[in-house]
């Protein structure tokens, strides 16, 4: 019997109509997990570097995490992952809600789909019986109105389903997957679903689940439930306090452009408390979580929606409005289906180049004056790929070379094709450098969490957060934070631990199906007490899957994950050139450290010059047959240094030239 | 025939829906402590406590599994609240042939809420105790009560409703065939393992 995952796979070949049950190998959940870590096995043995991200052979994978629906409390999570249209590299996003759960009670722990269907169709699952049905009755319908329908037709009201708006089934490259309060926004998972014409996939699972060490299990599973409900720095801190100076003083307004230091007053927190509180209905959890999260907002003439996080101020703050604005378009843009990070910018960007004059009333006929207007006016452009929308939606990065007429030069806050978080800071802050260059998700709030933001200011402060550190992956790291006095004085080699934690923990959470809530993204900065770290997450899965590991075990299986996926994209054409955050991410920048840091970094990873990973690297992740087939493709003869001894060799030959000249 | 009316301990989860966030923490937990072997497995439609969520219409409602009985009731009452129609159905926790709501998957047998019983008792019924939200609590009163209550236990409420599907005498057959059956298989079960 197996154990926390069901053992089985659906595949949906949508070209032939082809549904198949296939059983899973236990090896590759050694080596994997679940999760994000078995979907990029799936997308590296299946999907070779030619295929387009709309082709009928790219692969669109729904893997539950291999915890997700245990009693391990916060392990509800889906990963979708698949190739971006956006920016032709991996695609990663991530969901929670119900959907992962009923998935696995319905017996499977993942969905693997190929192909494209010649007609727009939804996928009903009910336990065993898997159908491929017609959606044509859905087309053009909103994605939570899609859910509701489907729950009405298949009468079943326990029915969880993701579904796509207009944007998805029109391949817009932003294009969200959504089920009801959780979407998986990022990276443009909703345009592969179109593409494949895919409207939805509706679930009913009536299975059992089940776990290795029962008692245990459930005991600890009592005992966290309620630590993680009283614990301040888990879930979403933004739902436990409406002060948001963070965001609206520190981020950057409009396409990216301003900060708007001291926006943020009591009147304006009384104001926007009022309205709020005045139409909320609810605060809300995922499955198997306490937290409340998600805002159930009943705006006034608008469909009740699900607010969150960050994404409850990114589209007044691009529209330079207030929050009763993202109150507003959020529920229109939610049933269109787009992503809440990458939206308001490109609105905000469109908007630019109309005031600079390279978009006119030519590009865009009947153009409102409000800027309100403006943004419902593009919302629905783009949704539905009409006239400029079709080239927004292909992204800022995009269109602004589609455009032309110097329309390049207004898309400054992309990082390898892709809208990056609004920061325009001062100083440059070494270990965000790294996040930002070098994160296979491209997007730090899915990269940053487990070590500090900012150093506290004494000694004895510092001293004290240490010595009940828990999460802490060894005595170094609690030294280099004892140690840290200023924020951005830190060495290159602490950079490279910092960074290199931060992230294992996040593919740690994304292949056992833990929301970073309750782990990875509730780390140092909120407090550093976060209920699941590297040290207690292998007794979790042990207890749920059966799995032995240790703390090195587990951080071995993160890094090869990690490798894995950075092969993905180094095979796709990856490499240190694009490793390039935006010019003006940071005021003051100096390439030479830069580039230093870079090569420190690509070295403690075990990487190349170029940031490949290396062959001694590959083998000893147990990723050999990755390394032979770099070395097959000539990305890596095999033969190279780490970078510092590569650099070495570069001079060495340098002067030996030099020498013999004389 | 009803006894006279006592004093009795009664045990009751209240529910303040305006607490809950939705997690269904309580199916989980209930579905862990009523498999077999105990928390050996996880199954939200086998729990004993469902919750009726319809989120975009802020319906977030845990019910309880209440009694088995063999017979529907009209069921004929539509209400509205806040502009949402519910109907009897919609919050009654009865085992009732009308619908699939507290039946086993696959078995259909009913599931019945008995308190989270145990040897020795626990403190609480454990879907109160996986809501730290309070959405669940619990809490113990004195009633007067009819004397006599009928209490099934899970094989005997299990009986019963196959009784009321199949009637006595399919039942008794086939219990007697399966009987017969199985105690065959045990004596030569056990003339096998004399011999060995």
């Amino acid at each position: 019997m197996r154990y926390a995952e069901t053992g089985y796979k659906l595949e949906v070949d949508l070209s032939r109509g082809n549904i198949e049950k296939v059983e899973t190998d236990p090896e590759i959940t050694e080596q994997h997990l679940g999760g994000q870590g078995t979907a990029i096995k799936e997308l590296w043995d299946r999907v070779p570097p030619e295929v387009e991200p709309f082709s009928p052979e790219n692969l669109l994978i729904f893997s539950t995490g291999m915890l997700t629906a245990t009693p391990v409390c916060g392990a509800n999570r889906t990963v979708v992952n698949s190739f971006a249209p956006q920016t032709n590299m991996y695609l990663h996003s991530v969901l929670g809600g119900y959907w992962g759960p009923e998935l696995k009670h319905a017996g499977f722990d993942r969905i693997v789909i190929s192909g494209k269907s010649p007609d727009l169709v939804y996928l009903w699952i009910n336990n065993d019986k898997v159908e491929i049905r017609d959606a044509s009755h859905l087309k053009g319908k909103g994605a939570n109105e899609t859910a509701d329908i489907l729950r009405k037709e298949l009468n079943d009201q326990d029915v969880q389903v993701v579904s796509i708006g207009l944007a998805g089934e029109n391949r817009v490259y932003f294009a969200s997957i959504e089920h009801g309060s959780s979407s998986a926004a990022r990276g443009g998972a909703g345009a592969i679903m179109g593409d494949k014409k895919l409207k939805a996939i509706a679930v009913r699972g009536t299975k059992e689940l089940n776990v290795a060490y029962p008692k245990e299990l459930f005991e600890s599973y009592l005992r966290l439930t309620k630590e993680i409900y009283e614990n301040p720095a888990t879930g979403d801190t933004m739902a436990d306090s409406y002060t948001d100076t963070f965001h609206h003083d520190n981020f950057s307004w409009g396409n990216a452009r301003v900060r708007r230091k001291g926006f943020w007053s009591e009147e304006y927190e009384e104001k926007y408390v009022k309205f709020t509180e005045e139409n909320l209905l609810r605060w809300t959890g995922c499955y198997n979580c306490p937290k409340h999260c998600h805002l159930l907002m009943a705006w006034p003439g608008r469909k009740n929606n699900f607010v969150k996080c960050f994404g409850r101020a990114t589209y007044h703050m691009a529209a330079f409005k207030e929050h009763d604005f993202s109150y507003e378009i959020t529920p229109v843009a939610l049933e269109y289906g787009f992503d809440s990070y990458s939206t308001p910018q490109v609105m905000a960007f469109a908007i630019e180049l109309y005031k600079v004059g390279i978009l006119t009333d030519a590009d865009l006929p009947n153009f409102p004056s409000d800027v309100k207007d403006r943004f419902y006016y593009l919302l629905d452009k783009i949704a539905r790929r009409d006239g400029i929308g079709d080239v927004l939606a292909n992204g800022i990065y995009w269109a602004a070379r589609q455009i032309g007429k110097g329309a390049e030069k207004y898309d400054h806050n992309t990082l390898k094709k892709f809208e990056q978080v609004p920061l325009k800071l001062g100083k440059l802050n070494p270990p965000y450098f790294l996040m930002t260059a070098t994160g296979e998700k491209m997007n730090v709030p899915q990269i940053e969490g487990s070590f500090p933001q900012d150093p506290l200011p004494t000694r004895e402060e510092r001293e004290e957060f240490v010595s009940g550190w828990e999460a802490a992956p060894n005595e170094r790291m609690k030294q280099i934070f004892v140690e840290w006095e200023k924020k951005y004085d830190v060495t290159n080699e602490e950079s490279c631990m910092i960074v290199d934690w931060n992230e294992i923990m996040h593919y740690v959470d994304d292949a056992v199906g833990l929301c970073a809530f309750v782990s990875s993204f509730r780390g140092g900065q909120f407090g550093g007490r976060p209920p699941y770290h590297i040290h207690n997450i292998p007794d979790f899965i042990k207890l749920a899957h059966g799995l032995e590991l240790d703390k090195d075990g587990l951080w071995k299986i993160a890094a090869r994950n990690r490798n894995l996926i950075r092969a993905l994209n180094v095979r796709r054409g990856l490499r240190r050139k694009d490793e390039k955050p935006p010019e003006d991410h940071w005021a003051v920048r100096d390439h030479e450290f830069e580039q230093n840091l870079l090569d420190d970094y690509y070295e403690f990873k075990g990487w190349t010059i170029d940031g490949i990973p290396r062959k001694d690297t590959l083998h000893e992740l147990g990723l050999g047959y990755v390394s032979d087939d770099l070395i097959k493709r000539g990305i890596l003869t095999g033969d190279e240094l780490p970078p510092s001894q590569e650099k070495q060799k570069q001079e060495a030959q340098k002067t030996g030239g030099a020498s013999r000249e004389r | 025939m009803k006894g006279e009316p006592e004093k009795k301990k009664v045990r009751r989860i209240r529910v303040d829906v305006d607490k809950c966030v939705g997690c269904r923490s309580c199916q989980l937990a209930c579905s862990a402590f009523h498999a077999n072997p105990k928390y050996s497995s996880v199954n939200p439609a086998r729990a004993r406590i469902r919750m009726m969520i319809n989120p975009q219409n802020d319906e977030y409602v845990p019910i309880r599994a209440t009694d088995y009985t063999k017979a529907a009731c009209d069921g004929r009452r539509v209400y509205t609240i806040n502009g949402n129609e519910y109907s009897d159905c919609s919050f009654c926790g009865s085992i009732c042939p009308a619908r699939d709501l507290f039946k086993e998957p696959g078995t259909g047998l009913p599931l019945k809420c008995d308190m989270c019983e145990d040897d020795p008792p626990r403190e609480l019924p454990v879907c109160v105790q996986a809501c730290p939200p309070n959405a669940l609590t619990y809490e113990e009163v004195e009633e007067e009560v009819e004397g006599d209550e009928e209490k099934l236990d899970d094989v005997a409420l299990g009986l019963k409703s196959l009784l009321d599907r199949y009637g006595y005498e399919q039942l008794a057959d086939t219990f007697a065939r399966i009987s017969q059956k199985s105690r065959e298989q045990h004596r030569s079960r056990s003339a096998r393992e004399r011999r060995d």
